[in-house]
């Protein structure tokens, strides 16, 4: 094994147990984003560029979009269901 | 050392259930399964490795030559595209949730189907 | 059962799982020997029989095929219940913007931004056009491709014109070329079936390997799952941004 691919399993093993053992989902994005691009190298230094080509867009790009969406969504939904609460607390 | 690959992929797949079942939110829950599925990938690529093995792709070298599986390589290229996917219909599933129920929480979820 | 409790069960189930998984993993070759024979015949017989110089790609669209048929359906069906499950309930409307699409912006994006969206866009859109008809030949195929491409119009989000972006591509226009593209898949496969003796079968004339139109239906098959994939990663995206930004429920 060489050292880059240690060197780039390493940075694979930090990245998904930090994913992981996140507690925030925004926080969690941004570290999968960054998860993402270890993996890349990865496939890239097990020589599959096929794979590290998806993965590329996929990993950064493509999946943190729809779940920063999401997010956005369920917290628009969430401030609006304790304004109309608080409202009828009143 | 050569152990290295798969213990890698053995550890993300329990930390990835692990995030699953501690999860207090079903956002996270989804981005969890995203690090269960990534062991899997490690894993099958780490299978088809071979010392010394190029890309599969024979544009350039000559057809003899020592080469990576390609087998597992398919199998996780169409699988990353596909995942990406199916996490989004867990999203979109999630966000309706929240409309209807009020909570992402998967405890308080269950408390409101009882 | 408690939180405490339950986590407390996960960690002797985990750590069983865990030992499980390495005692497996032991029987497994160790890292780099690999031994199979299957990635062999592959590479003896592929670049001969088909004229292809993408093994993987090959793979894909001609020796496993089928698995291909079966993993294209597993992204229409996903995306469809994406924009089912998403679409506008009785009770919500779409958010009342000001002034035409063209003109609607988004505040954040900086000036800079905006002109390096104006570069991206069309980068984006001849990359991914790129590694899809070079599947046969180079690192790429219809999937790859199809996502790059999808990301292009995607850019101009970062620009702010969102709704510009709804304009150029809408959702009916987005299920349309996802359908088409699975359409042309499955048709490709029934040639097969028409004019050779078995479906996806490979039945178009073969060429010279290294050419851009060798290696028969190959082509032609990363083709039609990159119109797959671009519309069906376009319309997930449109969905979710639409409910994130547009869609708000009726007062």
């Amino acid at each position: 094994m060489t050292v880059l691919q240690a060197v780039a399993l390493t940075l694979v093993l930090a990245g998904g147990t930090s994913v992981a053992l996140t507690r925030e989902p925004l926080r969690q994005v941004l570290l999968l984003g960054l998860y993402g691009g270890a993996l890349t190298i990865l496939f890239f230094v097990l020589q599959a560029p096929d794979v590290a080509l998806s993965e590329i867009v996929v990993g950064p790009i493509a999946m943190p979009l729809i779940v920063l969406a999401a997010l956005r969504k369920i917290g628009e939904q969430e401030r609006e269901r304790r304004a109309s609460e608080a409202e009828d607390d009143r | 050392m050569s152990f290295y690959p798969y213990a890698v992929a053995a550890w993300l797949f329990v930390v990835g259930l692990w995030g699953i079942v501690a999860s207090e939110n079903l956002v996270r829950t989804v981005l969890c399964l995203t690090v269960v599925q990534s062991a899997t990938y490690v894993l099958l690529l780490a299978v088809g490795y071979r010392h010394g093995g190029a890309a599969p792709i024979v544009a350039d070298i000559p057809v003899h030559s020592r080469l990576v599986d390609p087998t597992v390589q398919v199998l996780v290229l169409t699988d990353v595209v596909i995942e990406a996917t199916v996490s989004a219909l867990l999203l979109a599933l999630v966000v309706q949730g929240h409309k209807r129920f009020g909570s992402v929480d998967p405890q308080q979820l269950r408390a409101l189907h009882d | 059962m408690s939180r405490r409790g339950r986590l407390l069960l996960f960690a002797l189930g985990g750590a069983t799982l865990a030992a499980v998984l390495v005692i497996a993993e032991r029987g497994l070759p160790s890292f780099g020997d690999y031994h199979g024979v299957y990635g062999r015949v592959v590479q003896a017989t592929e670049p001969v029989l088909r004229r292809a110089t993408d093994l993987v790609t090959a793979l894909n669209f001609d020796l496993r095929a089928f698995d291909t048929v079966g993993e294209e359906f597993i992204l229409f069906a996903s995306v469809a219940g994406v924009a089912l499950i998403l679409r506008r309930m009785r009770d919500e409307d779409d958010r009342a913007l000001a002034s035409t699409p063209q003109e609607h912006r988004f505040t954040g994006a900086s000036d800079a931004l905006q002109l390096l969206t104006l570069a991206l866009v069309p980068t984006f859109i001849a990359l991914g056009v790129y590694v899809i008809i070079h599947g046969a030949l180079t690192p790429g195929g219809g999937f790859q491709g199809g996502i790059v491409l999808a990301a292009g119009p995607l850019a101009m989000l970062l620009a702010g014109r969102y709704l510009a972006l709804k304009r150029l591509a809408p959702v009916w226009a987005l299920e349309s070329v996802d359908a088409a593209g699975a359409m042309a898949y499955v048709l490709i496969g029934l040639g097969g079936l028409v004019f050779a003796s078995s479906a996806l079968q490979n039945f178009l004339p073969l060429g010279t390997p290294g050419q851009l139109l060798s290696a028969g239906t190959m082509p032609l098959s990363s083709i039609a799952v990159g119109i797959e994939v671009t519309g069906a990663f376009l319309l997930t995206w449109t969905e979710f941004l639409d409910q994130a930004l547009i869609v708000e429920r009726r007062h």
